[in-house]
């Protein structure tokens, strides 16, 4: 099971990172999408590294990360457990899922559990529109999701915390 | 002799465990001794089947579906590696069903039937056909082949390709670009996720052929972030034809140039917007550009850029091979071809449904669809996406066509069915409506970024009970203004759900919202 970026901050793996993306055109998202992929999150100083190998302003650059649902600035649990939250599920129970997941989690979207197992975030389709409600965890999908199948999810992730320790 | 066992490896199907089924039965079938070869296809779209395995016997492809992990001792007990019938979740051979049977599938005549990523067998299957005859034509004869299909855009707003293409030839330029929209980002659509994660060739022969139509050398797929493994599998399948000179700067042989790299959006659902989608590739904030200039004349990076959905560049290939009379003898009125529906939220056999325009709603809900998938009564239809019209049961025999469509009042969109059944509050639909705009609006124009938050609040009044008559009458009025006052569909569109809702379920409207304690 795919689990977020967890490599440590570090400026020169991302200025490295960043010099090898930069004469693409259009390069700011790929460079955004490799840095989250590599550090699970866009750190605060990265800004100002893309903007000086763009040449752009950090306001530019900032704008841009806090434009996309999906850039984040703070390093999540180690799964994102996303929720469909648009039409198709909605009409297989989708709400009373997302009430369940936050009730048993204890927590709202775009927080994290306090173990730091996983961080709760709604998503507007995953494509998967036969089979809701749907869940996405790091790359996989879930279908046909019920409380009781949500909970046996969390379970495995968290299971799999505790034997990786 | 080995027999060969396919089992499909789309998004839906791994989320109802098809990887964890072919692991297994490949363990289970070393155990028995059975000789077979494992095949992951991609998936034919019968999704209340899926997994669905086929077996490769002389007199065709049997299935089995759907398959848990649980009857795989069954289905080995009963010999279905050797095409025999006997298990109960045997389907004959599975071009008979007749849910697949009765489809007009011109774009999704693979999808499930090959390899996704073998270019052999694409090229078995008519594969890469069309831009051999590409090569051979002039530039002008290429859009005229694709005029002459009737072919229109099918990311929903139906314009010509043909034409859209014309402007982009006749646009002089140095450099030009063909940019493919994978931002499938309206629920209840997945065929875009369908032609990338099944047929990926066809995408890249498509926008090769427009590449050469319209003179551009460089393409840009837009992908969205939700599909990973779309991702994944166009990346190997770029790989491959580049190996074997299908993209590159001599493809086959020809002297032509035609480059494509596969871009991640980031969960923007506004990026499905054309301008928006051109700002974003560049590096930006996807605000949505004003129109004209058109993408056409000034696009990427300020240069004449074709931007079509997958699905319209995935018909381009059989268009080319078999003639544009082939695909506009399909169809009705000024929608000519196929469509390619979607059939999803509570239905019992949700899936990919192609269809010549013409059938009605009704038709695909029931016959295909076969109602709801929890057996109670159907009340609501949404199609189009999140940004399309609900359609009450006296609108279910309108023709599935773009025109009769619009004389509803209503969208065809990307083809997108999402079914509701009788315990749908149509006011809380008309409520996400609004709340999902407030959460995707870029933010460019106000009647779409103030607007959407007003409407949040009007619905929640309305919903209290609070001054509901004037309030309805507020929320009318909302609603006419962002319909004329947005810059772009996702402010100009967002009141089509709420109007119809109102119009159509007026009911939900005119009471206090339920409690949960009523709703349970």
């Amino acid at each position: 099971m795919s689990t977020t970026g967890t490599t440590p901050w570090h400026p020169e793996i991302a200025s490295a990172i960043i010099d090898e993306l930069k004469t693409k055109p259009g390069a700011l998202l790929p460079i955004l999408h490799a840095l989250q992929d590599r550090f699970g999150h866009i750190h605060s100083d990265a800004v100002a590294l893309i903007a000086r190998a763009l040449q752009t302003t950090r306001a530019e650059v900032h704008g841009v990360i806090s434009f996309y649902h999906h850039f984040r600035t703070e390093q999540p649990g180690r799964h994102v457990v996303e929720i469909c939250r648009a039409e198709a599920c909605q009409a297989q129970g989708a709400r009373a899922l997302e009430a369940h997941a936050k009730s048993a989690l204890g927590i709202d979207y775009a927080q994290t559990s306090d173990d730091r197992t996983v961080t709760l975030e709604p998503v507007y389709c995953l494509g998967n529109c036969a089979c809701g409600p749907s869940v996405r965890v790091g790359d996989d999908i879930h279908a046909f999701v019920t409380p009781e199948s949500f909970d046996e999810l969390i379970d495995d992730l968290k299971t799999e915390q505790l034997e990786l320790k | 002799m080995s027999t060969r066992i396919y089992i499909p490896s789309d998004t839906t199907a791994k989320s109802l465990g098809a990887d964890r089924l072919a692991m297994q039965m490949a363990v289970v079938a070393a155990e028995r001794g059975v000789d077979i070869e494992i095949v992951r296809n991609g998936t034919r779209g019968l999704y209340w089947l899926e997994p669905l395995i086929e077996v490769d016997t002389a007199e065709g492809r049997i299935g089995f579906g759907p398959v848990k992990s649980k009857d795989l001792d069954t289905l080995f007990d009963a010999e279905f590696w050797q095409g025999k019938q006997e298990h109960p979740l045997a389907l004959g051979l599975v071009e008979e069903i007749p849910y697949l049977k009765r489809q007009q599938r011109l774009t999704f005549s693979r999808a499930g039937v090959i390899d996704p990523l073998s270019l052999d067998d694409y090229r078995a299957h008519s594969g890469y056909q069309g831009l051999a005859k590409a090569l051979e034509m002039s530039a002008q004869g290429i859009i005229d082949e694709v005029k002459a299909s009737g072919l229109r855009g099918r990311g929903g707003a139906a314009f010509p390709t043909g034409i859209k293409w014309q402007t982009v030839l006749d646009a002089p330029a140095e450099q030009k670009y063909i940019v493919c929209n994978a931002d499938e980002g309206d629920s209840g659509t997945f065929a875009d996720r369908l032609v990338m994660e099944c047929d990926p060739f066809m995408l890249i022969e498509g926008m090769t052929i427009s590449g050469l139509g319209v003179g551009a050398t460089q393409g840009y797929i837009y992908l969205r972030s939700e599909y990973p493994l779309a991702f994944e599998t166009l990346n190997n399948a770029i790989a491959t034809a580049y190996d074997n000179n299908l993209l590159g700067e001599n493809i086959l042989g020809s002297g032509r140039r035609f480059d494509l790299e596969v871009r991640m959006g980031a969960g923007a659902y506004i990026c499905g917007e054309e301008t928006s989608l051109l700002e974003s590739l560049e590096g930006k904030r996807g605000l949505v550009r004003a129109k004209p200039p058109l993408p056409a004349i000034v696009g990427l990076f300020g240069k004449p850029t074709v931007v079509n959905n997958v699905l319209s560049l995935a018909a381009v290939p059989f268009i080319l091979d078999q003639g544009a009379q082939a695909y506009a003898y399909c169809g009705m009125g000024r929608s000519r071809g196929t469509l390619p529906f979607q059939l999803a939220g509570n239905v019992k056999q949700g899936g990919l449904v192609e269809l010549a325009f013409g059938p009605s709603l009704r038709e695909l809900m029931f016959d295909f669809g076969g109602g709801t998938r929890n057996g109670r009564p159907l009340r609501a239809v949404q199609v189009g996406g999140p940004l399309g019209a609900y359609l009450p049961e006296s609108q279910w025999d309108t023709a599935l066509d773009y025109e009769a469509f619009a004389g509803e009042g209503a969208v065809l969109g990307h083809g997108g069915v999402v079914m509701f059944d009788d315990s749908v509050d149509m006011s809380e639909q008309a409520r996400f409506s609004m709340e999902f705009c407030v959460a995707e609006s870029c933010g460019k124009c106000t009647p779409c970024r103030i607007g959407s938050t007003r409407g949040v609040e009007v619905i929640d009044r309305i919903r209290a009970g609070e001054n509901r008559e004037a309030n309805l009458e507020l929320l009318s009025d909302l609603c006419e203004t962002m319909v004329d006052g947005s810059l772009c569909a996702m402010g100009g569109m967002t009141p089509f759900p709420v109007q119809s809702a109102m119009k159509h379920f007026g009911e939900d409207f005119a009471q206090p919202a339920k409690t949960e304690m009523e709703v349970a």
